[in-house]
């Protein structure tokens, strides 16, 4: 499998943001976006997931199955949890691993991989920053999705999440997932390929 | 996908009996705005039962209206709609599995309590049997409507106001065949099932409507 983006341009209310960005990522390889802020990582991450339009160029997963989009192959790990503050922990997963489908890990095992055994009944509201960024996720460890798009996932993690985050990246791209992550700070997967994004200007 | 529509639809429950969910709420409202009524009108029970089930339906109405402003805004804040949106289960299905969870939780209970509150404002048993019919039939085109002005205003802080403004003219089809099904059970010229299968209609109309504008709506505020 294989993440192609060919001469892909993005404009956000009208201002051009970056255009003909063109790369490839393979399975079991890990890009890793970088450049100052407003450069347009984010708006390049949301173009992969399907949730900007973009102003040109194309996004594919090669071989094409021919019944799923690239988003529906996609995890997507951006700035906000996506957590309701009512449901607990397992319950959130549950709804999540419904909704999206391809269950892999038990609810159970990723929320106690995840370091939040002791909270799957306690409500969202009560979990402090780092804990509501573990349990989104640990989403992508429930539902199985080739291509995981990370926006800043370490942001809010002490350093034994990151390490712990770092191990469940890795085992991903062993079973031949492709990673794109933006991120200001290092990380300690190995990465294969690194996009500046907004170099040119 | 039927699974995936059926985790929405318990999700979408559970939310509404917890924090910050706003299953009573309506009710309550409705039940404040039919106490107040007698109170204002005066003791002329002839009146009352006259305007009774007009009332009722008025209350309804804007007791759907309250809730109705949360119904997309929390999932597009806290970024649940992202992930919904790249999801497979089609958007116009999620619209209707959530339109129909916010009836269950809003619109029922209105129905199942118009006989007891209709009993404050001196409605005889045919209009109460005739307001709470109607009330079925209707009431699902009044959230199914307000599903759409909900997604146009998904993205809006204090879209509240905005949303009633945009859906009210709306539903004043709705609420005038509502009353007069209501009024049709107690006597008149016009057989009851006439108005009773017009908003049968509307309701069916607006479901097709709510399903593809209101994720027409969605789409185009998050893009």
């Amino acid at each position: 499998m294989r993440l192609v983006a060919a001469d892909l341009a993005c404009t956000r209310s009208g201002r051009p943001i970056f255009s003909g960005m063109t790369f490839s990522v393979a399975a079991g390889e890990a890009m890793v976006l970088t450049g100052r802020n407003g450069a347009g990582k984010s708006s390049l991450l949301l173009l992969l997931a399907g949730l900007l339009e973009p102003a040109g160029g194309r996004i594919a997963l090669e071989p094409d199955d021919g019944e799923r989009t690239v988003p529906e192959q996609s995890h997507y790990l951006g700035h906000r949890d996506a957590l309701k503050q009512g449901l607990t922990p397992r319950e959130t997963l549950a709804f999540w691993q419904g909704l999206l489908g391809a269950p892999r890990a038990g609810i159970e095992d990723a929320l106690e991989r995840m370091g939040l055994g002791h909270a799957v009944d306690l409500p969202c509201a009560y979990l402090s920053a780092g804990q509501r960024r573990r349990l989104a996720i640990a989403r992508l460890l429930t539902s199985w999705r080739p291509l995981w798009l990370l926006d800043e996932p370490t942001s809010a993690l002490d350093a034994a999440s990151q390490e712990l985050f770092d191990t469940i990246v890795e085992e991903h791209l062993s079973a031949g997932g492709l990673v794109v992550a933006a991120t200001h700070m290092p990380l300690g997967f190995r990465t294969n390929h690194r996009l500046v994004v907004g170099e040119s200007r | 996908m039927t699974r995936a529509l059926s985790a929405l639809f318990v999700r979408e429950l559970r939310v509404a009996f917890r924090i910050g969910g706003g299953g009573v709420m309506g009710l309550v409202f409705f039940l404040m705005l039919v106490t107040v009524v007698p109170f204002a009108i005066g003791p002329d029970l002839n009146l009352l039962s006259r305007i009774g089930p007009a009332i009722l339906w008025i209350a309804a109405a804007l007791a759907t209206l309250l809730g109705l402003d949360r119904l997309f805004q929390g999932d597009v804040e806290d970024g649940s709609m992202d992930l919904i949106l790249m999801g497979e289960a089609p958007l116009e299905l999620v619209v209707v599995v959530k339109a129909f969870a916010h009836w269950l939780l809003t619109g029922l209970p209105l129905v199942v309590a118009a006989p007891v509150f209709g009993l404050l404002l001196a409605l005889s048993p045919e209009a109460l049997g005739g307001v709470a019919v109607s009330l079925l039939v209707g009431t699902p085109a009044l959230t199914l409507i307000g599903t759409i002005g909900a997604a146009l205003t998904a993205s809006l802080r204090r879209g509240g106001l905005v949303l009633s403004i945009l859906v009210l003219p709306l539903m004043v089809p709705v609420l005038i065949f509502g009353v007069s099904a209501a009024n049709a059970a107690v006597g008149g010229t016009i057989p009851f099932m006439t108005p009773v299968l017009i908003l049968c209609g509307l309701s069916l109309f607006s479901l097709v409507l709510a399903a593809f504008g209101a994720a027409a709506a969605i789409r185009a505020g998050t893009a």
